[in-house]
């Protein structure tokens, strides 16, 4: 149809919808109240386009991590002087051997104070079941969650960002199941819960740390101890890579460097390493139940560094000064390797 | 006031097309339930072989198409493939009503051709659903399918509907819905709004504990398959369910089974005025007007034409005599094209380098596969196990396993690997081209479960010299970071989870680029340990083309396609 003549039949009812000032007229122009509205309409939007566009413009930022002094807590508590600073329990029952080691330490609520917010970091890396000792026994954190309660925490979570398929690797573990059965909080690494954190370290700055770990008042490490074929055993600083997201296949090139850096970024409240089953050999998979070995002990302290380097020397033999990580992380103030210097109380639980 | 609504609720009960309605929709949601649930979400309870809750494979259970290809091809029936008579043999009494009331592809279409459209309006609308003579091509795509199944291969699977549905939806559809979600609640979460924000926070604690996937999957030729479906759904705008009354295989099997069904449509001549309304909402295409013929193989049963008669002329009765056209109604000219494209077809696709001396390297095939001609001759491209797959790593194939293999399942180390317990694909494969798998059998984690008892006195070798294996891992030396870069790594080595582990390491000495010397380990394979489950080259931090590698070769399913003379069993280590 031709707009320019209204006379035709085919603008009569196809634009009925049209509003009757555009009825046909002998000007070829609108009226000058339509002309004058239709301005004001052009203004108006033309004014609030650009108000928002400067509003926007002075909003660009590149974005930008969160530094580590805005997040990093320090989870530590006092120390105590009549107190041991590492316990070696042996026994039957990895429950009970949790209960003697807190007993042993001063007591839980010596570390969890009513109200916490706490994390626990077991081990929930692997596809593997409790027997395969490839991921901490599921026992131990239960018990741990048990301990939390009874001092009379607020929240107790319990996660980890697992190398496999995280559902089964939380699942087959058992730890899923005994987290939440204590009435735990189980969450699974889920991918938008990541934070870009800048960890200030010397090799580590902007890594996505997985929320859960950013806001606690207290964190448990509870490792389990295994053979690695890069660094001889993975213990308790080893289990700080599990806090992170992206691309952790890269921490390995520099794999002391970086441990020291994630450890002094996360000052736990408490290590408890699981030695109930230690996996000796093809760690720290392992898969076979010929590669390990039942030494029924927990080994718990306030010191990561002398607890890994008394791991490392009594199930391998590896000298603490063959663990670079350990000499740096005394430099950096994280704890002492001479773990013989210690206060140590050795116990036996049912 | 109450007892009108009851009546009203009563009369509408009554009329036949509801109760379809009700029918049609409860199989629908009974299909995106199962295939919602076509993957691992964790449970509660510890420990164990993780299993599928519900019988997520039911729909290729009960498809007769899907059974008898699978009987040409092999001579035998798959497990739970004799399910399939369930639907058979009423069909058979009854006529095409499973097109009708139950097939989730046809409720589908089904919507989509109540559609409004201007192709469809009045005379023309009408018109569409007359019988129309390439409503028989269907029939020539079932001759083609069965003969070629008959030659050996599954391809009945690029058009049987149910495959046709999972494979869209499930690797297309779906993982574009839960992207779609996940932004979504994304941008809510992060919302500066309080109450977006905790609105958000519930969307996604309730979407997560129903339908979402914990990991957002991705699938190669995702968009491709999504189209094709898309495309198949736009047809409806020109023809009401043109799937299934030109293309769809199963449909016309249906319709060939229907011919001696007792049960048929009763037209009564004496008060018919051809008003033509029983043809407005006609699905089928099958001429239920007065003074035309019936067509029984092209009816869907869908009893829309018996409830929109005014005079209550038509009615489905048992044992009536009236004229009516039975069976595929073709002619012996078609029935020869569909004999020679199915003859044809597998000749032509294996004479490519795909079964040849030279398989293409990377045809990795998932756990428990059979060796690739008893492979092909049973996988129906369905996508069940991509979709199960819990690392996503299995994909369609493209060119991997020639053209006959298009969409059959390859496993992609690179998007993830074979985690070693996991024998979910076998689980779910309706057909048997991944055989049926236990996670002893697998034999990728030595003394567990079964095992336990006699882990310590041999056992353990043996099973792992029987063990499946899908190919070998190789290194690329000039990419390695030890290898070529003087830099520490072996990730490929920590994720190895074979014990004792397939990678091994050497220590040597090496000179870094500032000329210092350097102790640091290498990594090696021994091709008798690996079993090409892709964990070294997925955890690679050399991403986009990893300096370890899974090739197909040393696959267990292959007697021809190995590297070693012979496996020589592991050392026992003290």
């Amino acid at each position: 149809m031709n707009p320019e003549d209204p006379a035709t039949d085919n603008s009569a009812h196809a634009n009925a919808a049209t509003s009757t000032s555009s009825a046909p007229t002998a000007l070829d122009c609108m009226t000058r109240r339509d002309a004058m509205l239709q301005l004001l309409r052009v203004t108006g939007a033309g004014m609030a386009t650009a108000a928002a566009a400067l509003w926007l413009s002075q909003n660009s930022a590149r974005p930008a991590s969160t530094t580590a002094a805005n997040v990093r807590r320090d989870h530590t508590v006092e120390p105590n002087a009549a107190l041991p600073e590492m316990v070696v329990v042996q026994g039957n029952d990895p429950r009970a051997m949790v209960a003697r080691a807190f007993a042993d330490l001063g007591g839980v609520s010596r570390f969890i104070a009513h109200g916490d917010h706490v994390v626990l970091k077991p081990n929930i890396a692997w596809d593997r079941t409790p027997e395969q000792a490839a991921n901490t026994n599921p026992d131990v954190v239960a018990e741990v969650v048990k301990q939390c309660w009874q001092a009379g925490a607020k929240r107790v979570i319990v996660t980890d960002v697992s190398c496999n398929d995280a559902e089964r690797c939380f699942h087959r573990s058992g730890i899923a199941a005994a987290a939440r059965a204590e009435g735990a909080e189980v969450i699974l690494p889920d991918l938008a819960r990541f934070r870009e954190v800048n960890l200030g370290g010397e090799i580590l700055q902007s890594w996505p740390v997985f929320e859960p770990f950013l806001g606690a008042d207290k964190v448990i490490n509870l490792p389990i101890a295994k053979h690695h074929g890069l660094t001889g055993a993975t213990l308790g600083f080893k289990n700080w890579y599990g806090i992170l997201g992206g691309e952790r296949n890269r921490l390995h090139q520099q794999i002391h460097q970086s441990l020291v850096d994630l450890a002094a970024f996360m000052l736990p409240t408490l290590t408890l390493i699981d030695c109930y089953r230690v996996l000796l050999r093809n760690g720290p998979t392992g898969g076979n139940l010929e590669d390990v070995a039942l030494h029924k002990t927990l080994v718990a302290g306030t010191d990561p560094v002398a607890l890994d380097a008394y791991v490392a020397k009594a199930y391998w033999n590896i000298e603490a000064s063959a663990l670079p990580y350990l000499q740096l992380a005394e430099r950096r103030g994280l704890g002492r390797a001479d773990f013989e210097h210690l206060r140590t109380k050795f116990s036996q639980s049912a | 006031m109450f007892f009108r609504f009851f009546t009203k609720l009563r009369a509408a009960a009554l009329r036949l097309a509801t109760l379809r309605l009700l029918s049609q929709v409860f199989f629908l949601a009974l299909f995106v339930f199962l295939l919602l649930r076509t993957e691992f979400r964790g449970t509660v309870g510890s420990g164990g072989d993780v299993r599928m809750q519900w019988p997520v494979g039911l729909f290729f259970k009960i498809d007769p198409l899907v059974a008898l290809s699978n009987a040409l091809a092999t001579h035998a029936l798959y497990r739970g493939l004799l399910a399939s008579l369930l639907i058979l043999l009423p069909v058979m009494f009854l006529g095409r009503f499973f097109c009708g009331w139950i097939c989730p592809m046809g409720t589908i279409h089904h919507f989509f051709g109540n559609l409004k459209s201007e192709a469809k309006r009045g005379k023309q609308g009408i018109d569409a659903n007359r019988y129309k003579p390439w409503q028989r091509t269907k029939y020539v795509i079932l001759l083609a399918v069965l003969v070629a199944a008959l030659f050996g291969t599954g391809l009945v699977g690029w058009f049987d509907p149910f495959s046709l549905l999972v494979r869209s939806v499930g690797l297309s559809i779906l993982p574009g819905a839960n992207y779609a979600a996940n932004a979504l609640i994304n941008a809510m979460e992060h919302s500066n709004l309080g109450a977006v924000q905790s609105a958000g926070t519930s969307l996604h604690a309730a979407l997560a504990a129903t339908v979402l996937s914990f990991k957002q999957p991705h699938f190669r030729q995702g968009i491709l398959l999504g189209l094709i479906f898309l495309v198949l759904l736009a047809t409806n705008l020109r023809v009401t369910r043109f799937w299934c009354r030109a293309l769809c295989p199963l449909g016309a099997l249906l319709g060939v089974a229907s011919r001696w069904s007792i049960l048929g449509l009763h037209k009564d001549a004496a008060t018919c005025n051809k008003c033509n309304r029983c043809l407005m909402h006609c699905q089928g295409g099958d001429d239920p007007i007065g003074g035309a013929p019936w067509h029984k193989a092209e009816c869907l049963m869908c009893m829309n034409c018996v409830d929109s008669c005014p005079h209550h002329s038509l009615q489905f009765k048992v044992f009536r005599a009236e004229p009516e056209i039975v069976g595929t109604n073709l002619p012996r000219r078609k029935m020869l094209t569909g004999l020679a494209l199915g003859a044809a077809a597998v000749p032509l696709l294996r004479a490519n380098t795909a079964l040849g001396k030279s398989r293409d390297e990377h045809m990795i095939r998932p756990p428990g596969a059979l060796d690739e001609t008893d492979f092909l001759s049973r996988c129906i491209r369905c996508g069940e196990c991509m979709k199960v797959c819990p690392t996503n790593a299995l994909q369609p194939a493209f060119t991997e396993a020639g053209l006959e293999g298009i969409w059959s399942p390859v496993l992609t180390p690179r998007i993830g690997y074979c985690e070693p317990s996991c024998v979910l694909c076998s689980e779910v494969c309706p057909t048997g081209a991944i055989w049926k798998l236990t996670p002893r059998k697998k034999g990728w984690v030595v003394g567990i479960g079964e095992a336990n008892a006699s882990a310590s006195d041999g056992n353990a070798n043996e099973a792992e010299a029987k063990s499946v294996r899908l190919g070998t891992a190789f290194y690329d030396r000039g990419r390695c970071l030890p290898w070529a870069m003087a830099t520490d790594c072996i990730v490929c080595e920590e994720w190895c989870p074979v014990s004792p582990k397939a990678i091994y390491l050497q220590e040597v000495q090496v000179v870094d680029a500032d000329g210092n010397l350097k102790l640091l380990k290498q990594p090696h394979v021994d091709p008798s340990r690996c079993v090409g489950c892709g964990a070294c080259e997925y955890a690679c931090p050399l991403q986009e083309h990893p300096a370890v590698y899974v090739t197909s070769i040393g696959e267990s399913r292959s007697v021809e396609s190995q590297i070693l003379l012979s496996r020589r069993k592991a050392k026992a280590q003290s």
